[in-house]
């Protein structure tokens, strides 16, 4: 299951990730790399064996439906890179 | 160095209550201590300011005999704990200049209690590193070295600044994250204690998220006493976090009886590795003997899956990863990268923002949650790690605690270990296995290297039983005596 340049760059555009042209060589390396030694867990039968899906055992908590507080829009938007009127502003997406 | 930065916490504590100094003075001494060592690049941000203004109303509060149980405690904190106002980065580029407008659950509980915050500590990128040396930050310099050499060392990692400012008594203790090893193993490689507790016993709200199945608060400290203060603080359940768990907090100090007569201690076959360096094999095999001859009961055990723990964990972790990481877009908070459309945005963010090692995981964890390849990997993982958990619940039918070496090796060179991502994820195999399976795990300063540098034996308890755990680890802390001090305080080469 080898990882190759195009599927790097498949990656790549999953994640969002810019991946320059020179470095898909080497990544496609490391990715098969830790790949290959990950493949160790294919020697173990799972085949009964349900996957955790929960660390602790415990039932979800349920809270009372009550307005709580929440942390004023200003304050958030401060940390925002560009903001405008209340909003986030993000490069035009619609022509 | 002043007497004050000597102190460990519960000592501080009674000289507050008996005024013997004034929280501003323990302070003051910390904030001193901290100027002196930026050498080691610890702290990423310091809040010096803050935290004399904080250690002022502290000495309020202790003149009218209402201190807290932390009361004019210097620490510092991890920068992966979200700080209300200051800097909170995770010591990513791609965070740079995040100020949150709240305070981490943990954090604001130390706070209630008096603790008193010096600054940031520096820290592997998003907590994925073993050696601090991910962070954007630069590295952390240990403050041990080896005999007669002065080359830097590595603190270990991911809460490596948090290690080294303990140990270098820059702070009286500090606050980590261990997602697979991030508190114990940079405690082993600076010589102090290093508590993960139980998955689910402190909140993980207002912690930056790396892998939220793995993810637990803990302290780093001086004495295993200390650990227990702090944990009785920053431990309990919060609305806040689904996963923390509505149990009481004990007081954990009470559990540390020095009573073990009868503890049955688990010695796990699997955790002896060839090519492990013989010291760490003798140290390991020293810890056996000081609990059998003080009455302990030992049991050699079989965690049969250990080996799989590693490799299950880097697909776990990572898959998790990508998944809390996507958040980081450039148009909330952080860096942003303008060129062209809202998809290029993205990218170009995201890959000026992340460090190599971040990108790596980001994308190994894309790959195994992508169509067609979920089965063979995450859902693959998470079925050996049933298994993996299932080992332990076997073995603790049978022993009370698990006693392992903490890391394969002593602290490091800083550029060792570097060109093999796999070499370096080996740092944390004894540290791993516990994480899978959500148990506490200490790891206990015990003895030196050859070449004169800390090595740490950790122990591994069952859920929730962070109390009788911190007993056996301080049975080990009085039976090892371990009162080495790093080069940086000695001034030694």
């Amino acid at each position: 299951m080898a990882i190759d340049k195009a599927t790097v760059l498949r990656i790549a555009k999953l994640a969002r990730i810019e991946v320059a042209d020179e470095a898909t060589d080497s990544l496609a390396d490391e990715l098969n790399t830790i790949l290959a030694w990950v493949e160790q867990l294919s020697e173990i039968d799972t085949e009964d064996v349900a996957p955790m899906t929960s660390v602790v055992a415990m039932k979800a908590p349920q809270r009372a439906d009550d307005v709580g507080e929440v942390t004023p829009r200003d304050e958030l938007l401060a940390d925002a890179p560009e903001t405008e009127d209340g909003f986030f502003i993000v490069p035009k997406v619609v022509e | 160095m002043s007497a004050l930065t000597d102190l460990t916490i519960a000592q501080s504590r009674i000289g507050l209550d008996k005024r013997e100094f004034s929280a501003r003075e323990l302070t003051d001494a910390h904030i001193r201590a901290c100027e002196d060592a930026r050498e080691l690049n610890a702290l990423v941000a310091e809040t010096f300011d803050h935290a004399l203004e904080r250690a002022k109303a502290v000495d309020k509060r202790l003149a009218v005999g209402d201190g807290g149980l932390l009361a004019g405690v210097p620490l510092a904190v991890k920068d992966l704990y979200c700080t209300r106002g200051v800097h909170s980065t995770a010591c990513s580029h791609i965070l740079e200049g995040f100020k949150p407008p709240y305070e981490s659950t943990v954090t604001e509980n130390l706070w209630r209690e008096g603790a008193v915050m010096l600054g940031k500590a520096n820290m592997d990128e998003f907590a994925m590193g073993s050696a601090n040396v991910t962070s954007y930050y630069g590295n952390v310099i240990n403050p041990w070295r080896r005999k007669g050499d002065k080359k830097p060392l590595v603190p270990g990692g991911s809460s490596g600044g948090s290690a080294a400012a303990v140990a270098a008594h820059l702070a009286l203790g500090a606050t980590g994250t261990d997602t697979g090893g991030s508190i114990r193993q940079p405690a082993a490689f600076c010589g102090i204690v290093g508590l993960k507790p139980t998955y689910g016993r402190c909140s993980r709200w207002g912690m930056i998220a790396f892998a939220s199945s793995l993810d637990q608060a803990g302290p780093l400290t001086r004495t295993v006493e200390d650990a227990a203060l702090m944990l009785g603080v920053m431990a309990g359940y919060d609305p806040k976090d689904s996963t923390s768990v509505d149990l009481p907090v004990p007081d954990y100090r009470a559990a540390l009886t020095g009573e073990i007569k009868g503890l049955r201690v688990g010695v796990p076959a699997e955790y002896r590795l060839d090519g492990m360096p013989a010291k760490i094999e003798t140290l390991w095999r020293q810890g056996v003997d000081w609990y059998r001859d003080a009455g302990a009961e030992i049991v050699d055990i079989s965690l049969p899956h250990t080996k799989y723990s590693l490799p299950t964990y880097y697909i776990v972790a990572p898959a998790e990863c990508s998944s809390n990481l996507a958040r980081y877009d450039g148009v909330r908070y952080g860096l942003r990268e303008t060129d062209g459309d809202l998809s290029h945005m993205y990218e170009k963010t995201r890959a000026k923002g992340f460090g190599a090692e971040v990108r790596r995981r980001i994308m190994i964890g894309t790959y195994v949650l992508s169509a067609g390849y979920y089965d063979a990997y995450y859902l693959k993982a998470q079925k050996v790690r049933t298994l993996i958990a299932r080992d332990f619940e076997q073995a603790f039918e049978k022993v009370d605690v698990v006693l392992t070496p903490t890391a394969p090796s002593a602290a490091f060179a800083i550029g060792e270990k570097m060109d093999d991502p796999i070499a370096m994820y080996l740092n944390d195999i004894f540290t791993v296995p516990a994480s899978m399976a959500g148990l506490p795990g200490i790891s206990v300063p015990a003895g030196l290297s050859e070449d004169g540098l800390p090595l740490g034996l950790q122990l591994i308890g069952r859920p929730f039983e962070e109390g009788p755990l911190m007993n056996a680890a301080q049975f080990l802390e009085t039976a090892a005596q371990f009162t080495a001090r790093p080069s940086y305080l000695t001034g030694d080469a």
